[in-house]
């Protein structure tokens, strides 16, 4: 299946891009996601769990994902 | 209620005129504006930046549940996005209820979970030239003058 993924602020920085579009194998989890984009180059500035929302809504690691999910990392929010 | 996400100057007294209802005792007006100094360093100016969709999403939940927990419907919040100047607002929250304390207490819940829930973030444009990402202390992350 195929996700997009989406970066915002100090991620989005630390990655050199807003968004992703990444291929994953049937039953993958939002911690999937996670995994393949602590892999890419510049996410060592990551921490080790950030927050993720898929659709929208926040959401555990172990959540499943389907195809064309919108799955973003969120980092720590500061609106106010 | 009504929330939203805007990319213009917020105008707090439309708020307050939105939430008027003669059943209503008492209007608590919230507004959070740029400071000039955060962690003791100056701050010419501030850029917001929303996950807008789920920005948008996240505070019509907050206001829903204010409106449950504290029996008033007549709750407006508003923030903005983009780049501010010092002293203008981020955040209007308009809160009316026929009694002052409910007034306060869901105005507080509103600001409280904003700022934990809310997918939004600023850009911190310090005096010196340099921004950082508020709340990235500790990842590093900082931005060199463009």
């Amino acid at each position: 299946m195929t996700v997009t993924v989406l970066l915002f602020a100090s991620y989005a920085d630390a990655l050199g891009a807003s968004s992703l579009t990444v291929e994953l194998a049937a039953g993958a989890t939002a911690g999937d996601v996670v995994q393949h984009v602590r892999a890419l180059p510049g996410a060592d500035r990551l921490p080790p769990a950030p927050l993720v929302a898929v659709n929208q809504r926040y959401a555990p690691a172990t959540q499943p994902l389907t195809d064309n999910d919108e799955v973003a990392l969120i980092p720590p929010v500061a609106g106010g | 209620m009504r929330s939203a996400i805007v990319d213009r100057a917020l105008d707090a007294a439309s708020l307050v005129n939105e939430v008027a209802r003669q059943s209503n005792g008492a209007t608590v007006l919230f507004v959070g504006t740029v400071r000039d100094v955060n962690e003791g360093r100056p701050v010419q100016g501030m850029e917001y930046k929303a996950y807008r969709a789920m920005a948008e999403r996240e505070l019509a939940d907050i206001v829903r549940e204010a409106a449950i927990q504290f029996g008033t419907d007549d709750i407006v919040v508003e923030h903005r996005v983009g780049t501010l100047a010092l002293g203008e607002a981020s955040v209007v929250i308009a809160v009316a209820h026929p009694h002052r304390g409910r007034a306060y207490d869901a105005s507080r819940y509103v600001i409280e979970q904003l700022k934990q829930r809310v997918p939004i973030w600023k850009l911190e444009h310090y005096a010196d030239g340099t921004r950082e990402w508020v709340g990235a202390a500790g990842q590093s992350v900082s931005e060199q003058p463009s």
